[in-house]
């Protein structure tokens, strides 16, 4: 008697966990739909501009679709071309100066003996810390003093300075974990310390310097606001041109230049969501 | 040569680029804020920012602590999801999806929302076509809503990829345990979860405020004139009247903003902790 109320209770229990369960997967399916437009939708409606020639209101589509600005953008001669190889020029420039400095202070700081190391990663990580803004006016400021206001240089050595956290963070990772015996063995064999670095230490951390310079060039490349009041209005990068022109309400030369800027972003995310997984990022700084 | 010494000349190059081009800028600003063109001492800059801007601050301090507010909730319900549904292709797509805009730039991510939540924009064309609403009905979600809008939807990524982060690197046997114990999933995320990865939490979202105040082109393209967030007043107040002392004094108000959310940040932490009584 006791048996069969017994299973009977264990039958309603599973009944109902399985109710829950079957609940809790609607509701969750649910959760993700609705993520999934609110993510998807302004990118829809991005795409949808680079290929409407005219859309008023209130129409639901555009009137006219065509691929007319596309020519316009494209054409050798347009704003886009020109400020599209200024912003690739600047990007790779700002790679170059940070790789430059971070592999020398990466290799330095990859050895945890080294006084006031966390000093040092900290200050790294300031330009990071602090709402840049205030500080880019006064760049403005005192490059307008050094002759550095409106030149190519100047919006460089911004945009390296902002990308300095991740070329550094992530150079200390990258030196920090490369096998110590190598380079012992190398030099046990008689080549020079700069021999070694450059042969046997940098093809190691050379994944990590590369993730690096990805940052920087991602950084460089959708940077506006240092090169808002360091760059314009000499220097005209893509991310400027697309505020210009968005502001004028020419939202299909402003979509078409935010779709060129995606590109990279999309790519490179592809790419780095291989390496970079949330349980990794937790071990990054230590 | 000694070790440390060429230690310092391998740093140097880096740390001066920091020290020069970014602490002396930030040192400035502070030193512009509080002084006349003279170099004397002097506070009329902030009267001047209080009796122009008072109502923007207002607006601004709104605006970051909504924002901060939704991007905790949101990103703890995805970051729970991923680490306790019982669903692996669910989590799967969802771990896909979360981070798709973490690399796609602010001012894409801005241009995006302008025509989104504009009065024509897909958003309400969508909910008339579905007959949720008509024509006349529609509103422009541009203004606060919209700001608030665009810096949850592109900082929701970041603030994700470190909460989520945080709970898989937890130790699994209490989570199995409490499971074990016939806790509810919503038990264990505010009973065993929650306690642990609150550290995450506060860096993910103090770090979305820096973000939030550092961000010019959100306000400037989402924004809606009056009022509007002090970092767009910022922009004015150099680029129309080339006045450095009350755009710097403005800039005080933001690290402020910024350092009163650390400090609150810090201070619960040190209370969980047993420092404070």
């Amino acid at each position: 008697m006791s048996q069969t109320m017994t299973i009977q209770h264990r039958g309603f229990r599973s009944l109902k966990a399985r109710f829950t369960l079957r609940w809790s997967f609607w509701a969750q399916t649910a959760f993700i739909t609705i993520l999934a437009l609110a993510l998807f939708g302004p990118i829809a409606n991005l795409l949808i501009w680079t290929i409407a020639e005219t859309w008023y209101f209130p129409h639901t589509l555009p009137n006219q679709w065509g691929l007319k600005y596309w020519q316009q953008v494209f054409n050798p001669y347009s704003d886009v071309s020109g400020s599209l190889i200024t912003s690739i020029i600047i990007a790779l420039c700002a790679v170059v100066v940070c790789l430059l400095v971070s592999i020398p202070a990466g290799y330095a700081l990859s050895k945890h003996t080294m006084p006031w190391r966390v000093g040092f990663m900290l200050l790294f990580l300031i330009p990071q810390a602090f709402p840049n803004l205030t500080v880019y006016i006064n760049i403005a400021r005192i490059f307008y003093d050094w002759g550095l206001n409106g030149t190519l240089l100047g919006v460089v050595l911004v945009h390296s300075v902002h990308g300095l956290m991740y070329s550094v963070w992530i150079s200390v990772a990258a030196f920090s974990s490369i096998d110590p015996m190598l380079s012992r063995a190398s030099r046990n064999l008689g080549a020079g310390p700069i021999y070694t670095f450059i042969h046997v230490v940098l093809p190691q951390a050379a994944p990590g310097l590369i993730a690096a310079s990805i940052f920087v060039f991602l950084e460089s490349l959708d940077e506006f606001t240092g090169t808002f009041f360091v760059g314009a209005p000499e220097v005209t990068t893509l991310p400027l041109l697309l505020y210009t022109a968005s502001m004028e309400g020419n939202y299909q030369i402003s979509s078409i230049t935010a779709l060129i800027l995606l590109i990279p972003s999309i790519g490179f995310m592809l790419i780095i969501n291989k390496f970079m997984r949330p349980e990794m990022l937790s071990k990054l700084g230590k | 040569m000694r070790a440390s010494t060429s230690n310092l000349l391998l740093i140097g190059p880096a740390a001066l680029m920091v020290l020069a081009l970014f602490l002396y800028p930030l040192f400035f600003s502070l030193v512009s804020a509080f002084t006349q063109d003279d170099l004397s001492f002097t506070l009329a800059h902030f009267v001047k920012v209080f009796e122009l801007y008072s109502n923007d601050i207002k607006f601004t301090v709104i605006i970051v602590l909504s924002s901060v507010v939704l991007l905790a909730i949101l990103s703890i319900g995805i970051a729970a999801t991923l680490t306790l549904s019982p669903f692996p292709k669910l989590v799967a797509v969802l771990a896909l999806l979360y981070r798709l805009p973490l690399f796609i730039p602010f001012i894409v991510a801005a241009q995006m929302m302008r025509t989104f939540l504009a009065k024509n924009g897909l958003m309400n064309n969508t909910l008339v076509a579905m007959g949720v609403m008509t024509p006349l009905e529609t509103v422009s979600l541009l203004g606060w809503s919209g700001i608030i809008i665009t810096f949850v939807w592109k900082q929701l990524a970041f603030s994700t990829l470190l909460i989520s982060g945080a709970m898989a690197a937890l130790n699994r046997d209490q989570i199995q345990a409490a499971q074990n114990l016939g806790a509810s999933r919503l038990r264990i995320l505010v009973d065993v979860i929650l306690p642990q990865v609150m550290p995450t939490i506060g860096v993910a979202l103090v770090l979305s405020t820096v973000t939030i105040m550092s961000v010019l082109s959100v306000p400037l393209m989402i924004g809606t004139g009056s009022p509007t967030m002090i970092t767009a007043d910022i922009a004015f107040r150099v680029n129309s009247y080339g006045d450095y002392h009350v755009a710097n004094a403005l800039g005080m108000v933001s690290y402020l903003i910024c350092a009163g959310l650390a400090w609150f940040y810090l201070r619960q932490s040190l209370k969980d902790k047993g420092a404070l009584s």
